[in-house]
């Protein structure tokens, strides 16, 4: 059965419960509302969300869980050897999962019926021209093809038992919730505790996203150092991973690049965001300010795949031809220079956006103040507001540099994969995230060192990056009590 | 601090300053007046560098991408010789379909020579490789799906329009030049002097690219076949899980978190989390969809479900952190009337409070769906760089078939060889960012629609 017909007819048991609810008890109380505990819809609801909820519930994680044993129970159908070469068992699997809908589409549309889908072979020429004419062609080998069919057998009795358990349960709390139904039941108290519990789950998804991210990195990182010492890592100088064995994966010049290129990018982004924003709250026009301020948002609202396109294809080669090569200081596109300016470009907006509220939250007395003392407004920005402002901006400053740290894109295409420890801005370097990537795009062998590495380097990264967040966010709270 | 020591004199006799007029600035107020305007000075190029950083960085992604919304076409007669597609001339089918795509190209080289020579066009040097590398691959496989789809063409001559190769095509964008076709083992001089020579005769049309917006990607060497359909329909797919799944979820736990928590150790935990997981790089995310989604559940590499939901996780916190900011803004009086009248906490939420905040909350959502659109860096590690040339069918099926994503298909082309891929991600992201503008100008829209002042 369709999931979306199971879906649908939960919905009008749900609805129809709603009816019969209400109905029911204004039944009981002889039409005189008053007589209710509740109002009459909380009775209808109560009986709605008893009838949709536990089947609703049941049917999410049955989506979740059936194609993951459908899949590890027909991936047994298909051997080693129908997997051909340069091909991974997740390929095959995709092939036969779309010969199986092919199947079905066939059998949908009554080209063949479902006993001759389920026994077709790859020698039945007859069978595989009807498909053909109606434009189905299945063109697979036999291997393929059983596990298709027995993708679409195990497909067919899942759907079925998913339909049969989930209407049953949804009627089963039909009947169970229009029972209880009586005047004097409190259904309002009952619905809104039931909302209630679906809130706290909500909101507690964030606690389990947090937790997920630390165990699959622990754990990961956990067996990582069983097979690689942990000083070698975190202390060695060479990065030459190879697959063969005998790789060197010392993190120092990932976490050299790295921070080299976050230096750059605060350098370049921090004196800029800081004076636009010192010149949009404190000189500008409320129109100069109306155009210049969503202007420079634009900038933080690019993704930072363009900004990576931008520094391969045009910021690289810019600097290689005008400031590298004739000063002779390397010829090599994709730089620490290159990827550092273009992510001080993405970092402008961060640092402005955050150095505006800041200066903004400074009392306005305080200026006043300065002023009425016969300095200039220069001044007063130096000496008064600046220095109030300052925590907050040493916040923001930290902020941006934890998004310097955590920026992979831009790295990714405009900084290299050259791991060294060099003190040449002109030349390619590489960083965290970019090995992160490297490591595990394309297929992984997650018994390997080398595959495993990446989650160490993540948990690298994301303890310093934490770091750095607790303690701007710290400062920047601790900033903002002082006026309010 | 020039300035500060320039300020204490302020306060000893004042003697200096009494010398002189008051009309002519003394040169203590010169060079204090000078660091003012040097001051501004500074804020202004602080922001003129932003506005040129941004103004430069769309001018030089229109600039390599416009092209790649234009393709050329050679508009000739074919003939289909039928010793080439039918070499046992029995019209079989099963035959025919032996037939390699190859083989039609021969087709193609033929007719392009019978037309140089009844437009008796005299070039030095046209070699046989430089009529065979002037069609694309893809030209032979539409001509080969063309003569199996309806045999009876055999044997004609029609006007067909065939895709060129992607140098072919660049001669027509600034791509390639006389000078560096000279230089290019993959074209020629001739070739470039050919391709004019048609242009002049009219049998090589510019149209509007169609197919780079609908067709899937295509292989390394067939450049100007590739197209974004598969990764838009990707990036559809991933964004209608992410507003199924984020928007609900956000919204209960921002109700939750605003409305009803007690402050407790509980609620604290979930607010510092919710802080963190705001500013945790995104490509840690990508990590946990690996380990938990991939490794752990054991869904599909490279699927819109698992893209979908760990952009969902990502986009969360900012949903939470804009639906809070919304809810708070719904001042107390509201909540206090409601409850004056006797609803319950719940009634005045749902009934009173939600509604008013909503257009915040729909504009904080849109803000993070654009969030989750442009992302790149998890979905690198889920495998959404598979080369993929099939759509995935319909959902709900359609979310666990392979697929790629616009900003993905991006990075995907970077890492080719050919130069033609360059103009392809250029024109990729201007199609990203024309869906991203939509989505923002539809956010101030909302804004500015519902938008209450209380």
């Amino acid at each position: 059965m369709p999931v979306f017909w199971i879906v649908l007819i939960v919905l009008a048991l749900s609805a129809a419960g709603f009816v019969l609810g209400r109905g029911r008890v204004m039944a009981q109380a002889q039409g005189d509302s008053r007589k209710l505990h509740s109002r009459p819809v909380y009775y209808g609801w109560s009986v709605a969300l008893y009838t949709a909820l536990p089947a609703f519930l049941v049917l999410l994680i049955w989506l979740f869980v059936q194609p993951v044993i459908i899949q590890r129970s027909v991936s047994k159908y298909i051997p080693d050897e129908a997997i051909a070469e340069g091909q991974t068992r997740g390929i095959v699997m995709g092939e036969a999962s779309k010969i199986a809908s092919t199947l079905s589409v066939a059998v949908g549309q009554d080209v063949l019926t479902r006993p001759e889908a389920l026994t077709l072979t790859m020698d039945d020429t007859e069978r595989l021209d009807r498909l053909k004419a109606a434009q189905l062609p299945v063109l697979t080998k036999p291997d393929v093809l059983r596990a298709a069919q027995q993708y679409l057998r195990a497909t067919h009795i899942g759907s079925l038992w998913l339909g049969i358990v989930t209407l049953a349960l949804s009627g089963a709390g039909l009947v169970f919730a229009l029972l209880r139904i009586r005047p004097d039941f409190r259904a309002r108290n009952v619905v809104e505790r039931v909302m209630r519990g679906l809130l706290i789950g909500c909101s507690t998804i964030a606690i389990a996203t947090t937790a997920g991210i630390v165990l699959s990195l622990v754990f990961e990182s956990i067996s990582f150092f069983r097979l690689y010492p942990w000083q070698d890592f975190f202390f060695g100088t060479e990065w030459t991973p190879s697959f063969g064995g005998g790789s060197k994966l010392g993190m120092l010049p990932l976490l050299w690049g790295t921070l080299y290129i976050s230096v750059i990018a605060l350098l370049f982004a921090v004196p800029v965001g800081l004076f636009a924003a010192i010149y949009m709250s404190e000189y500008a026009s409320p129109r100069v300010r109306s155009v210049v301020k969503p202007a420079i948002e634009i900038l933080a609202g690019i993704p930072t795949i363009v900004y990576g396109l931008f520094a391969l294809v045009t910021v690289g080669p810019l600097i290689r031809d005008w400031l590298a090569q004739p000063m002779g200081l390397g010829n090599s596109g994709s730089s620490v220079m290159t990827a550092g300016l273009v992510m001080g470009v993405m970092l402008i907006p961060f640092v402005s956006s955050l150095s505006d509220d800041i200066i903004n939250a400074v009392p306005q007395s305080l200026r006043d103040g300065s002023l009425g003392l016969g300095s200039t407004h220069s001044e007063t920005i130096r000496q008064v507001v600046l220095p109030a402002a300052l925590p907050g901006i040493v916040g923001a400053v930290l902020l941006a540099a934890s998004r310097a740290i955590g920026e992979t894109m831009i790295v990714v295409l405009g900084a290299g994969a050259m791991a060294q420890i060099s003190g040449n801005p002109f030349e390619a370097m590489t960083t965290i995230t970019v090995k992160i990537v490297g490591q595990l795009t394309g297929d992984n062998d997650f018994a390997s060192p080398e595959t495993l590495v990446a989650f160490a380097l993540g948990l690298t990264l994301f303890v310093l990056t934490l770091g750095l967040n607790i303690f701007a966010l710290y400062i920047v709270r601790k900033y903002r009590e002082q006026y309010e | 601090m020039t300035d500060a020591t320039d300020m204490t004199p302020m306060s000893a006799p004042a003697a200096r300053h009494t010398s002189g007029s008051l009309l002519t600035a003394s040169a203590r107020t010169k060079r204090r007046n000078a660091a003012e305007t040097r001051f501004k000075a500074y804020g202004i190029a602080a922001i003129a560098i932003a506005v040129l950083a941004l103004m430069f960085l769309l001018y030089s992604i229109v600039r390599d991408g416009a092209s790649a919304f234009q393709q050329t076409y050679v508009s000739l007669p074919v003939t289909i010789s039928a010793e080439v597609v039918d070499p046992k001339g029995n019209r079989d089918p099963a035959e025919m379909a032996k037939v390699i795509s190859m083989s039609y190209g021969k087709v193609l080289d033929d007719s392009l020579k019978a037309w140089i020579a009844a437009e008796n066009i005299q070039i030095p040097d046209l070699s046989e490789a430089d009529i065979k590398s002037f069609f694309s691959n893809e030209a032979q496989a539409r001509l080969r799906e063309m003569v199996l789809a309806d045999p009876s063409i055999i044997g004609e001559t029609l006007d067909m329009t065939a895709l060129t190769s992607s140098r072919v095509d660049g001669m027509f964008k600034g791509r390639v030049t006389e000078a560096s076709a000279a230089l290019d083992a993959k074209t020629s001089v001739a070739q470039y002097q050919l391709a004019q020579a048609m242009k002049d005769k009219g049998a090589l049309v510019t149209k509007f690219n169609t197919a780079f917006i609908t067709k899937p990607d295509a292989s390394d060497n067939r450049a100007e076949a590739a197209g974004i359909g598969v990764a838009i329909l990707g990036s559809f797919y991933m964004m209608l899980i992410v507003l199924v799944l984020a928007l609900p979820i956000g919204v209960a736990a921002s109700i939750y978190l605003e409305e009803f928590a007690p402050k407790n150790r509980f609620t604290d935990v979930i607010e510092v989390n919710i802080a963190n997981l705001a500013a945790v790089p995104s490509i840690v995310f990508g990590i946990l969809g690996l380990a938990a989604f991939i490794n752990f559940v054991g869904l599909p590499r490279s699927t819109p479900i698992v893209g979908g939901l760990v952009l969902t996780l990502m986009t969360l916190p900012t949903i939470i952190i804009s639906t809070r900011a919304a809810l708070k803004s719904v001042p107390p009086s509201i909540r206090d009337a409601a409850l004056g009248v006797g609803a319950s906490k719940m009634q005045t939420v749902f009934h009173h409070v939600l509604p008013l905040a909503m257009p915040g909350i729909l504009t904080g959502t849109i803000i993070g769906l654009a969030q989750a659109l442009g992302e790149t860096a998890p979905l690198l590690l889920i495998g959404m760089v598979a080369f993929v040339t099939t759509y995935p069918s319909a959902p709900p099926e359609g979310f666990f078939d392979p697929a790629s994503a616009l900003p993905v298909q991006v990075y995907n082309w970077t890492q080719r060889a050919d130069p033609a891929f360059f103009e392809r991600a250029s024109g990729a992201i201007i199609v990203l960012l024309v869906f991203l503008l939509c989505m923002n100008l539809l956010a101030i829209f909302l804004r500015r629609k519902f938008e209450r002042r209380w």
